[in-house]
């Protein structure tokens, strides 16, 4: 009888539990429709093919002279993210003709997973801006099959550091040659964090940053800024982002060559 | 086969991943034979020299019990710890102390005994709060500010104790507001807020803001959206949420309010941190005259602020008030008490848990206590580094410089200090966070709904609500009628009660007989 009692009255917390538990989680369904391959098999070297924008995409010519808060759907190509977190991902991404900052674009980590350098993607969100630098914001994006596969070459835009034309060259990868390490200084006093760079070109002074959600302490760069000296003469890569000014992201630093 | 159900009760309770731990027990002694490794989870404001006194702090409790070690983890963003603590529950990997809010603990709770309450710690009296065996001059329990103290209560226990608290102020541009031709009253009140912002619209002939003669103005950019819905609710009377976590969000006054904003973002007197960034940008460039945000970022407002983030060549001079946040009834001033606390994960080792705490109380101490607080606009959260000659002496001179004594902190300081009584918290319980967040983002995407050309009317509200709902996963939490699963488990529950007392009657009215019959 007791045996039997207590097998009865467990078995009912246990199957009222388990409706419970299925009446609640309703629907998680979790995975994203339609995710597919990202990166074909394109060519990244030599002179890319410029593929023509699909139906109902704009050209980055539209695209920068959209207004801000303005729709924008735009097909590009990843060139580096930011590291997953909260199934939200900021990715650096170009087309031939210039470069886009996603900032926080809708994604699983399944998803992230596949935003490799050179992957075609369909995005759709709202031109914004902060702290002057432009971005996509409030995006979702598609991976674009059967694309080629690009990623740019950093283009050399030490003779227009300083001008107002830099800002034509927003969120690209860019090479700056010949700079002068003037100070470096760790976010919080010491590596883990952001790395806050200032280099000098002839008199003028210049902000760059390793940021950690792009290059963290376990990368290659991240150990070599770290290492730098004042007064070292460097050749600096990275993208060109904005904050309150130029302030570009450093994917690479060499010794000037 | 009572026991039986014990197990199946704490199997189906179940804890989110992670290792099942058995409640902490607060050890006879501690072993100071073994040596310690600890990890301690911080969060600065980007500020060197909190990042220093943390360090300080380590290296003076290690002088103090060579035998442990503490490793500190900087973020600066308490959304990265919460999401961290989260992922490294169930990978049992969970720091040994941890910054934290009490919202963010309530979700911490769901893990098996992963949070140390700290009841019996706060008051044994070898170990507990400046317990005889604490080896430095810790601040007693009676000395932490009970009302700090008491939002760390979450079930009926206490899951942390406060580190540091703060609040929200109004940074005004003083200058520019009487240029306006107003004069700035005792208590902000929302009317007036508004009222100035608009009049603070008119261009010359140029295109240029009359009253900063530059292209750009935003006269009112606020920096947190969720504190301003909570506490325009607050004085508003209306609901939030019970204590228990019913939601009460959505609601005809947060409908109201989310109208007036979208009216002067439509006219371009209002804004936010996440689609302008941060108030003291736009206020210390003249571009801002009322900006909304925390105490502790003080030291970046101003025209003197000893932090700045823009080029210097664009600071403009102006006189910078302190005041509360805008009141809708400026007799009744109320704003929120926020501020980080401290949090203590269980580990398999009672002793390393122990190691743990004795640092916790070091945070309390006065010497982190007052250097700490004085990096930014907060307040210490005992008695003891509140009535120390040197934490009075700071706050007496206010103006001395503008590094250390910097008078728009010290009068974000005093503020906080003299209207403690006018503070309040929002409830906390598992889910707390994410109505938070949703609090927030109603006005953001109100905000971003004018600018991107959409009609804010009580359609785009509703459909908010609902998208609101919706993301943050609060259908079970909205007023009205149990859902099936909770009544079905309710009644489960209430069913197998009765029968265990029934068998228990049953069986006691047998042995009874039995007895009877021998």
């Amino acid at each position: 009888m007791k045996k039997l009692l207590a097998l009865l009255l467990a078995l009912l917390m246990l199957g009222c539990c388990a409706f419970a538990e299925d009446a609640s989680t309703g629907d998680s369904s979790g995975d994203s429709a339609g995710d597919s391959a990202g990166a074909s098999s394109g060519e990244s070297a030599g002179v890319p093919a410029v593929e023509a924008k699909s139906e109902g995409v704009m050209t980055y010519a539209e695209y920068a002279a959209a207004a801000l808060d303005a729709e924008v759907v735009i097909e590009c190509y990843v060139q580096a993210t930011q590291s997953w977190w909260d199934n939200k991902i900021t990715v650096y991404a170009a087309d031939q003709e210039g470069a886009y900052f996603l900032y926080e674009l809708a994604c699983s980590q399944e998803d992230a997973a596949k935003l490799v350098p050179g992957a075609k993607i369909k995005v759709t969100g709202y031109k914004g801006a902060w702290a002057d630098e432009v971005e996509v914001m409030d995006a979702t994006f598609e991976f674009v099959e059967g694309g080629i596969n690009y990623i740019a070459e950093p283009v050399d835009l030490t003779a227009v550091l300083g001008t107002d034309e830099l800002i034509n060259f927003q969120n690209q990868l860019a090479i700056f040659k010949g700079m002068t390490v003037k100070a470096i200084e760790f976010k919080n006093g010491e590596p883990g964090d952001d790395i806050y760079v200032t280099l000098t070109l002839g008199e003028a002074e210049y902000s760059f940053c390793v940021e950690r959600y792009l290059t963290g302490p376990e990368t290659e760069v991240y150990a070599a800024v770290s290492a730098l000296q004042a007064g070292d003469v460097v050749d600096v890569t990275g993208f060109v982002y904005w904050y309150y000014g130029v302030n570009t992201h450093i994917t690479a630093v060499a010794a000037a060559q | 086969m009572l026991a039986l159900l014990l197990a199946l009760c704490l199997l189906l309770s179940g804890c989110h991943g992670g290792v099942r731990r058995a409640a902490y027990t607060l050890p006879s002694d501690f072993d100071t034979s073994r040596e310690y490794e600890i990890t301690f989870w911080a969060k600065t404001e980007s500020n060197v020299t909190q990042a220093n006194i943390y360090r300080q702090a380590a290296e003076a409790f290690h002088a103090i019990y060579p035998n442990i070690t503490v490793n500190i983890k900087f973020y600066t963003d308490y959304g990265r710890i919460y999401q961290d603590v989260i992922t490294n529950i169930t990978t049992d990997s969970t720091p040994n102390v941890c910054i934290t809010y009490p919202d963010h603990i309530a979700t911490y709770l769901t893990g098996d005994n992963c949070v140390v309450p700290l009841d019996a710690l706060l008051t044994d009296p070898r170990y507990g709060l400046g317990g005889s065996e604490v080896r430095f001059d810790a601040p007693t329990a009676d000395e932490l500010i009970p009302e700090f103290l008491d939002e760390c209560m979450l079930e009926g226990h206490y899951y942390a104790v406060p580190y540091m608290r703060s609040t929200e102020v109004c940074y005004v541009n003083r200058t520019y507001v009487e240029k306006l031709g107003y004069t700035l009253p005792e208590v902000l009140t929302w009317d007036f807020v508004w009222e100035v912002s608009e009049a603070a619209l008119a261009k010359d002939e140029s295109g240029n803001y009359i009253v900063n003669g530059q292209p750009t103005l935003i006269p009112f950019i606020y920096k947190s959206t969720d504190n301003m819905m909570i506490q325009y609710l607050q004085q508003q009377g209306a609901g939030y949420s019970t204590p228990v976590g019913e939601v009460l969000l959505f609601n005809d006054d947060a409908r109201a309010f989310l109208k007036e904003i979208a009216s002067h973002v439509q006219s371009g007197a209002f804004s936010t941190f996440k689609i302008s960034s941060y108030p003291a940008n736009w206020l210390n460039a003249g571009q801002c005259i009322f900006a909304v945000d925390s105490t502790a970022g003080s030291t970046w407002m101003g025209s003197d602020a000893p932090l700045i983030d823009i080029d210097e060549d664009k600071m403009v001079s102006f006189e910078t008030a302190v005041m509360m946040v805008p009141q809708v009834d400026p007799a009744n001033p109320q704003m929120i008490s926020q501020g980080p606390s401290i949090c203590v994960f269980n580990k398999q080792d009672p002793q390393e848990v122990l190691a743990s705490w004795l640092f916790v109380q070091y945070l309390l101490s006065n010497e982190t206590q007052i250097a700490y607080a004085s990096t930014e606009g907060y307040v210490p959260v005992t008695t003891k580094a509140q009535n120390d000659p040197a934490y009075q002496d700071y706050l007496s001179r206010s103006g001395e410089d503008n590094d250390l004594h910097y008078a728009v902190k010290l009068d974000a300081t005093r503020l906080l200090i003299q209207h403690t009584d006018d503070t309040f918290t929002t409830p906390v319980f598992n889910g707390s966070t994410s109505l938070r967040d949703a609090a927030g983002q109603m006005i953001e995407e109100t905000a971003k709904g004018v600018r991107r050309k959409k009609v804010i009317d009580d359609a785009f509200i509703d459909d908010l609500y609902a998208k609101m709902v919706s993301l943050y996963r609060l259908e079970e939490s909205l007023p009205g009628p149990l859902p099936a699963g909770s009544i079905a488990l309710l009644s489960g529950l209430g069913v197998t009660w009765v029968g265990i007392g029934a068998y228990v009657l049953i069986d006691h009215i047998r042995t009874q007989k039995r007895s009877k019959n021998r």
